[in-house]
């Protein structure tokens, strides 16, 4: 018997200065939450303010494809032009799985 | 301006811990502090500044702050408004990073600051204790005044709302205020049980602090150059400006001389912790590199070697013609 179901799992590593908007912007896509952790590394922009205020930050989040979906338009409309952010999502098993999708609720 | 207060500036330990981190950074030693330390030192220092502040606050005239107050304002909108003018005479820079850079310049820098304090305190000079008050004043319309310039110019929609927000509630605001508030509640009985944390070790801190700041400096002297020799000679003029400015209002508004020479220091220095931040998400498309580069990388190390003497020469100068 498979007890483990399957959803996505979403990282995002972005300058610290945007994690209070990060954070926002993932509970308004439906997010159930997320585990945030300080992030080392270099990327192409290079250049950012981050230095002073401390480094990036690694924002990972479970949920269904939907919640993940729209993350992602979030993420490509409010981020990606102009801020040095990296994103990537893979499929994960989880056991519990309405602990991070509400599948009564189609909305969320 | 005698050598006995150039000699005694440049040869303080806080300065030469920043000639040894500049250094450091250079020949690729890695003395930066841990981040969790760096994060520590900044609280203190702002803390330490506020209740320090708050203690003197109540020991003066409120009275007498007023005309220092509003000068502070009106020098807050003014500064980066200058900024913003003089940047398109000497720089090829579109109005959006023009903005940014107004809202440094607007600004003020809490390190810079705390060295004219101990620079003067040093030299055993007095001065108003709600000059506390002048830097929390003027930490904030500069990087509105900043922002404001910027999107009126491009037509586009910063969220200028939530970057004020984003400013009033930021880590060095509400330390720095509530600081003044606990200082003021505590006054002098209350402030000496914590005296010998907060004022005995404070040079000691801050030291450790500039140390870093020199590593941070040293890592950006590199890109210096690629900015520009307009940037460069702007980052220079332009805070020797701003301060006589700072500095001949302060004596207007009838500061004591080291009360205007702190002043000076205020309008002469560049944010690197408040406006960074408040920039980097109200205006996205500007360069950071650029801002952080002159302000932190240039401006920075002038004012802390160069600029404090020369400020608290023209206070003493201004003060004397005006009297």
């Amino acid at each position: 018997m498979n007890r483990l179901s399957a959803v996505k799992c979403l990282v995002i590593i972005a300058e610290f200065v945007l994690q209070q908007r990060l954070l926002e912007d993932l509970s308004e896509a439906g997010a159930r939450g997320w585990t945030l952790t300080a992030a080392q590394g270099q990327g192409p922009r290079g250049r950012r303010i981050s230095e002073i205020e401390g480094g990036n930050v690694r924002i990972e989040v479970l949920g269904s494809s939907e919640v993940i979906d729209r993350i992602w338009v979030i993420l490509e409309e409010r981020y990606f032009p102009n801020y040095a952010v990296a994103a990537w999502s893979h499929d994960v098993n989880v056991a519990r799985r309405d602990r991070y999708v509400d599948d009564s609720n189609s909305e969320a | 301006m005698t050598w006995d207060v150039i000699s005694g500036s440049l040869l303080s330990i806080p300065v030469l811990m920043f000639l040894l981190g500049l250094i450091a950074a250079r020949i690729k030693a890695d003395l930066r502090l841990p981040d969790a330390v760096y994060q520590a030192t900044t609280m203190y220092l702002l803390l330490a500044i506020g209740l320090k502040g708050g203690v003197a606050l109540r020991n003066s005239e409120l009275s007498s702050a007023l005309a220092p107050i509003v000068m502070a304002l009106a020098l807050g909108v003014l500064i980066p408004i200058l900024a913003f003018v003089t940047l398109r005479f000497m720089t090829r820079l579109g109005p959006v990073d023009r903005g940014a850079m107004a809202a440094h310049y607007g600004s003020t820098s809490l390190v810079t600051f705390t060295a004219a304090i101990v620079f003067l305190e040093t030299l055993s000079v007095s001065y108003e204790g709600f000059t506390v008050t002048l830097l929390a004043i003027l930490e904030v319309p500069g990087i509105l005044v900043g922002l404001l310039l910027a999107s009126r110019a491009t037509k586009a929609g910063t969220r200028l709302g939530s970057a004020f927000a984003e400013v009033i509630t930021s880590k060095s605001i509400v330390l720095l205020a509530g600081g003044l508030v606990i200082g003021w509640l505590a006054g002098d009985e209350g402030y000496i049980r914590v005296a010998p944390f907060f004022d005995t070790l404070f040079t000691g801190v801050l030291a450790l602090f500039l140390l870093e700041m020199g590593v941070l400096a040293g890592r950006r002297l590199g890109e210096v150059r690629s900015a520009g020799p307009g940037l460069i000679v702007f980052a220079i003029v332009f805070p020797v400006v701003a301060g006589a400015i700072g500095v001949a209002g302060g004596v207007v508004a009838g500061l004591s001389p080291g009360g205007s020479m702190i002043l000076g220091v205020l309008t002469a220095s560049a944010s690197y912790i408040a406006a960074p931040a408040a920039v980097r998400l109200a205006l996205p498309t500007a360069n950071p590199g650029i801002t952080i580069t002159t302000s932190l990388g240039v401006t920075f190390p002038f004012n802390l070697i160069i600029g404090i003497p020369l400020y608290w020469w023209m206070a003493q100068f201004l003060s004397g013609v005006w009297i």
